[in-house]
Order: structure tokens, then C-alpha cells, then sequence
């Protein structure tokens, strides 16, 4: 039949598939389209955390005489300056450069994964996959870490105009500040941490493929390199989040 | 299928090329020293409007390495580029559009019981 005939001759004209305008195969294309629609989710999340923060009195006083309250955002360098081994002491920022270190860490072995990839160096790709899997991984440990903290509170607590005292954060009841400060700290860092589960999944399949000589046998490592724009993706979505969250 | 050709050269030992990370390692410092800019920025400045602005240009370059190089954006084509770029002006516009309106409601509240 001629439909068949069709089917197995490869498509050369213009506008019957021959022509390839990005370059780029169909799985790379797909994987920066899902990005892009990341990018607007992730934007959206953080423009809401701006319009929240113009909508609350911002603190004018002194940095030093600092308390937290409902009536203003809190400063982040104190609400962020646990560290894990320091209880009480006062590190401002110190834990989220930790973590922002091991992100950009693990981009660059990922990156590097993907440049062995592209010399069919099956060695090497194992080799920074494997790295990349353990600093995502710890970066997931240390979020946890934040998390339990932020929920559990310091010593002080928030004192209420009534003499009780509330510690730590849930979705209703914040001792940071607003409640809503404490909401979109959960949705947000919590939005990215699924992400970044979400890639270490993925890593984690590739290696087992990679491993098994999947890639090899088929002669390229574009998985990989879908995978990596993916985490790096996530590590994009990090900076933005290190800024507008811890920074400002 | 011209990957077949590049397959049956591998398998002979010693024949993987060495790697070209500088780039790699170039963008990594950059990025590590644009971090460690805004953490001086964060301890050695008071909180002001031009603190903040500093913040956002800086994340800006660092999005621009992690895109340009780590994702390899750069080295796409000119219409790849441009479909993963213009849509961005979206997200600048709603910005604009919410955080006026998170200030016109503060304002709002504020002056209301005045």
C-alpha cells in the first residue's frame, strides 16, 4: 500500500518534517518547553511572595532591637540563622550558603556528566552522576533540617499581647511573623524541594541505565543531558528563591 | 545511522578524548564569587531599595551563567533562544502588576483607618 511506503521513506521537504529550524531533537525541545512552563509556576510563587511583602508593613526600627511580631515581615537574617551542632547561636544565613554551595555544586558535576556523555565516556558519567545524586541528596537532607526548625521554633517563641508565648510555624499559627510569611515559605521551599526529589529520582534512573550501558548501546547520552537541563533548571529556580527569600 | 559509526569507535580502548572542563569550572567560579558578592552586600549594607536592586541584578548574571552556560542556551539556535527568552516578558509584566497592587492594598488598609 502506499501509506506504508509513506511511513519509511524519511521526510526531507520543508514543510513535511525535513526542515529543523531549532536544531535540537524533539526530547531537548519538549524538556525546554516543560521548563518554561516551570518557570512561569516558580514565577508566579514569587511574585506572590513580593505582592504579600508590599502588602505588610515592612520593619523601620533598628536591626538589633528586632522581635518578631504579626504587625511587620520579619528581617530574614533572623529568622534564618540556625546551623545544625550550634543551638542558640546566632549565624545569620549561614546554613542556606551551605546549601546554596552544594546546589551549584551539584550543577557543575552535573554538567560535567553531561560532557562525558558527549565523549561516550561511560566511566565518567557514572562517576559525576553519582556525585550529582549525593549533593542533591544531601541538599534534600538539609532542607528537612530547615523545615523541622522552622517548625519547632527557638527558645524565645513570639510574644503575644495576651502574655502567651507561640513557637515555631505551621500553616495558621507563625512565630516569625505573619502567618502568611510562614505559608509561603512551606509552598515555596517546599514547591523546590519537590523538584529537587523529583530530580534526584530522575538522576538516580539514568545512573541505572548508564550503569546497564543503555546510553552506550545506543550510541549517545541525550538522556542525560535532558535530565541535566532539568537540575539545572532547579538550581536556576534556587537562586531566585536564595534571593528573594533569604536576601531581601 | 551516522551514531551507529561512532558507537563501533568507542569500543577501541583509549580512544575517548580527553576533557575540556575549563568552561565549566570558569562558570563555577564566577557563580561562587557572584554568591559570595551578595552575601558582603548582605552584612556590610544596610537594608535600602539599592540593596535590594543590587540583589536582583546580581541573581540576574547568575541566571544568565546557569542558562546560558550550564544549560547551554548560548550555543542554540537564534529561534530557540527567542522562544525560550520572550515568553520571560510575561513574567516581568506580572510582576510589575502584582507587587503595584500589593502596595495599593497596603497603602489602602493603612490610610483607611486614618
Amino acid at each position: 500500500m502506499s501509506t506504508s511506503t509513506t511511513l519509511e521513506k524519511p521526510n526531507t521537504g520543508t514543510w513535511d518534517g525535513g526542515n529543523e529550524p531549532m536544531k535540537a531533537s524533539y526530547g531537548k525541545l519538549m524538556m525546554w518547553f516543560f521548563l518554561l512552563s516551570d518557570a512561569f509556576t516558580f514565577g508566579s510563587f514569587l511574585i506572590v511572595y513580593g505582592l504579600s511583602r508590599h502588602k505588610y508593613l515592612p520593619y523601620t526600627g533598628d536591626a538589633e532591637t528586632f522581635t518578631f511580631s504579626t504587625q511587620w515581615w520579619p528581617i530574614p537574617e533572623k529568622v534564618y540563622n540556625a546551623f545544625p551542632g550550634f543551638h542558640g547561636v546566632d549565624l545569620p544565613l549561614a546554613f542556606v550558603a551551605l546549601m546554596t554551595m552544594i546546589l551549584i555544586l551539584s550543577s557543575v558535576t552535573m554538567v560535567l556528566a553531561v560532557e562525558a556523555g558527549h565523549r561516550m565516556d561511560k566511566n565518567d558519567v557514572q562517576k559525576w552522576l553519582l556525585w550529582t545524586i549525593l549533593f542533591g541528596s544531601t541538599f534534600l537532607g538539609c532542607q528537612a533540617w530547615e523545615w523541622s526548625h522552622f517548625i519547632t521554633g527557638t527558645e524565645e517563641g513570639m510574644l503575644l499581647s495576651d502574655g502567651a508565648r507561640i513557637f515555631g510555624a505551621n500553616l495558621t499559627v507563625n512565630q516569625y511573623g505573619p502567618p502568611l510569611f510562614a505559608d509561603l515559605f512551606f509552598f515555596i521551599t517546599g514547591f523546590h524541594g519537590t523538584h529537587v526529589f523529583s530530580g534526584v529520582v530522575l538522576l538516580v534512573m539514568i545512573f541505572i541505565n548508564t550503569v546497564n550501558g543503555v546510553y552506550h548501546k545506543r550510541g549517545h547520552y541525550e538522556m542525560v543531558e535532558k535530565v541535566g537541563l532539568y537540575w539545572h533548571f532547579v538550581d536556576l529556580v534556587w537562586v531566585f528563591v536564595f534571593t528573594f527569600f533569604y536576601l531581601i | 545511522m551516522a551514531m551507529h559509526h561512532s558507537d563501533n569507535d568507542m569500543h577501541h580502548a583509549g580512544e575517548i578524548p580527553k576533557a575540556q572542563t575549563k568552561a565549566i569550572w570558569k562558570t563555577f567560579f564566577i557563580l561562587v564569587g557572584i554568591t559570595a558578592l551578595e552575601f558582603v552586600f548582605a552584612f556590610f549594607m544596610d537594608p535600602s531599595t539599592t540593596r535590594n536592586a543590587i540583589f536582583i541584578i546580581l541573581t540576574l548574571f547568575k541566571a544568565f551563567y546557569i542558562v546560558a552556560e550550564f544549560m547551554h542556551l548560548k550555543h542554540e539556535t537564534k529561534a530557540l533562544i527567542w522562544t525560550i527568552i520572550i515568553p520571560m516578558a510575561l513574567i516581568i509584566w506580572l510582576m510589575v502588576a502584582l507587587i503595584s497592587e500589593g502596595s495599593y492594598y497596603f497603602d489602602s488598609v493603612t490610610n483607611y483607618f486614618k
